[in-house]
């Protein structure tokens, strides 16, 4: 199969979920890999490394910033001429934007968000969670270029061949601009749920620490608020030391004790970490369904009966409070941090 | 301004949905607005406060659908319009987009049409992209603030490395994301107005197209596989001692 994998990236850094697909071409056929922005023609190089054997490089300053409508129509020329029956492309804002649009200059469709692919005859057959993945669909486009964007780490990274070279051919961009990219504010940092491969989340238990006094003139929801971020603080430190990212319940999020970048569930990130740790997070089905494909899950809840439990491979019922900081203390030492 | 809000009713996000005899099933959860909508409607009510105009919500579905129209309607939307027609069963977003699409051109002069980032049923989060390309318009995907003078717009998009600043002529489609705020709650008034509201329904005929042809098919929905874990309690005499042998299975189990 002749596919085409687009290179994801920010500012000239790669998703990992471009090279996953990258792996994925190569179980399929030849790979052509597609590699669009301004300066990075380093990008090239690491997709020949990481296993495709040519790269079309759009490297202009019109592409600088991804603007869907620019990328798509470049894109779109580049298929329309030279007929591939695939395109793969990571499921990132960016790539399902990507997709989207480019299925509609091509009178195709999009496959989005896959987990497992599966080749009968000239097509792709794809399995890609729906509701939140409380179910599972098998997918198939009649039209082609088939276009696909793949779930970030559902499938394997392959490995880099340092040195490894192939048929670098330039690429003329389609600008038709319709939007006009004006900065960035990166705040926080960004908040990376779906990269990650340890999540420790918090849900409402954060706020129900009796031992702590808020300081005085707050009022009660104030006060419930400020008692949770204490607790964010001690899931945080948890995550910091597994090197992880902090993740949150819906009910946390919609109790104002953190933002919404953190919420894990169906109207969160999905996520699918190797380890996932819920802290004080009862498992309403909304977020189980957007980690039940975690590796494995650790729940610390002071319910018993708690629904976290039913997918959990470890459990602790008790006091996040006291639980959370000593599993802290206990990894710094066993980790040797 | 005239804005369109773009809609789709599916089951509530609580409901426990399975494959029954290849089809699925949600028991006798309620059918509701899709809770990313509801951030559109939102959107489009306040750009209708600050700009003032109408707000207009779209539907596709069948007649259950009005309900969720009806939803809109309540949290303070003008007009209704449901498209329905039974050329339309089993449509890909493509084609979804491409129905929208003409049901916009249809109302005509509308200045901002507002999307959900994606629905809980089918979870592809295409459809608002692909109706902007239709339409040839500009798209601004996931929208987390937005500010409109004049005929140009600002906006910030929430997007995986932070907030984005994007700038656009009118008119556009947007997508809203959770960040833009919370949206209403339907007021009294309003589920009164909304309980007597005629909501016309609009057939392909009637937006004179025929049914987009569907390049997606889908051969087979599973059940996922059941998640068998027994879950292993570990005890102790303090919050030391559980915490050292939690990280001890943890560390055993190589996930770190």
């Amino acid at each position: 199969m002749k596919t085409w994998v687009y290179i994801d990236h920010f500012k000239g850094e790669a998703l990992p979920a471009s090279w996953e697909a990258v792996g994925v071409g190569k179980t399929l056929g030849s790979v052509t890999a597609l590699v669009f922005g301004s300066g990075v023609e380093a990008l090239a190089k690491l997709a020949f490394e990481y296993g495709a054997e040519e790269v079309l490089l759009g490297d202009d300053a019109a592409l600088a910033d991804f603007r869907a409508e620019v990328y798509a129509s470049t894109l779109s020329k580049l298929a329309s001429e030279q007929s591939p029956d695939l395109i793969l492309l990571p499921t990132t804002t960016r790539g399902r934007e990507l997709a989207a649009m480019t299925a509609i200059d091509l009178n195709t469709g999009v496959l989005v968000d896959v987990t497992a692919v599966e080749v009968d005859g000239d097509k792709v057959v794809a399995t890609r969670p729906i509701y939140a993945g409380k179910l599972l669909e098998k997918t198939v486009c009649n039209a082609k270029p088939q276009i696909v964007t793949l779930r970030g780490r559902a499938f394997p990274k392959p490995e880099a061949q340092a040195g490894k070279s192939g048929t670098l051919t330039r690429v003329t961009p389609v600008v038709e601009a319709r939007t006009n990219v004006e900065g960035y504010s990166t705040g926080e940092g960004g908040v990376s749920l779906t990269d990650a491969g340890v999540i420790v989340s918090g849900g409402r238990g954060t706020s129900n620490n009796p031992a702590l006094t808020p300081p005085p003139g707050l009022d009660e929801k104030q006060a419930e608020i400020w008692k949770a971020q204490e607790g964010f603080k001690k899931v945080g430190e948890l995550a910091k030391v597994l090197g992880g990212a902090l993740g949150a319940s819906r009910a946390a999020v919609d109790a104002g004790y953190i933002p919404y970048a953190h919420q894990v569930g169906q109207t969160g990130k999905v996520v699918s970490p190797d380890l996932y740790i819920a802290c004080g997070i009862s498992g309403a089905i909304q977020h189980l369904a957007g980690m039940r494909t975690s590796k494995m899950i650790v729940a610390i809840n002071k319910d018993a009966e708690a629904p976290i439990f039913k997918v959990a491979r470890y459990g602790v019922v008790g006091d996040m409070h006291q639980v959370v900081p000593a599993l802290t203390e206990a990894f710094k030492k066993k980790l040797g941090k | 301004m005239k804005i369109v809000a773009c809609i789709k009713q599916v089951p509530d996000s609580a409901a426990k949905v399975v494959v029954e005899n290849g089809q699925i099933s949600w028991g006798d959860a309620p059918l509701v607005i899709n809770p990313w909508d509801e951030f559109a409607v939102e959107a489009a009510l306040q750009q209708k406060e600050a700009l003032g105009g109408e707000v207009i919500a779209v539907s596709m579905g069948n007649e259950t659908a009005k309900e969720a129209l009806k939803h809109a309607l309540a949290m303070g939307c003008d007009q209704a319009i449901l498209i329905s027609d039974q050329a339309l069963e089993g449509l890909d977003t493509q084609g979804v987009a491409r129905v929208l699409a003409a049901a916009i051109q249809k109302i005509g002069g509308v200045d901002m049409a507002f999307f959900g980032r994606q629905t809980i049923d089918g979870d592809a989060g295409l459809t608002p992209a692909q109706s902007a390309r239709v339409l040839g318009w500009p798209f601004l995907g996931l929208t987390a603030k937005l500010e409109c003078s004049g005929r140009t717009v600002k906006i910030e998009r929430a997007t995986e490395e932070g907030r984005q600043m994007v700038s656009a002529e009118l008119p556009a489609v947007f997508s809203i994301a959770k960040d833009y705020g919370e949206p209403r709650y339907p007021s009294f008034m309003g589920i009164r107005k909304a309980s007597r509201a005629e909501i016309p329904v609009w057939s392909l005929g009637d937006l004179g197209i025929n049914a987009p042809a569907p390049v997606i098919a889908w051969p087979a929905l599973l059940n996922p596989p059941s998640r068998e874990v027994n879950c292993e309690f570990i005890t102790g005499g303090s919050p030391e001692e559980i915490a050292n042998a939690l990280a001890d299975k943890i560390i055993a189990e190589k996930v770190l």
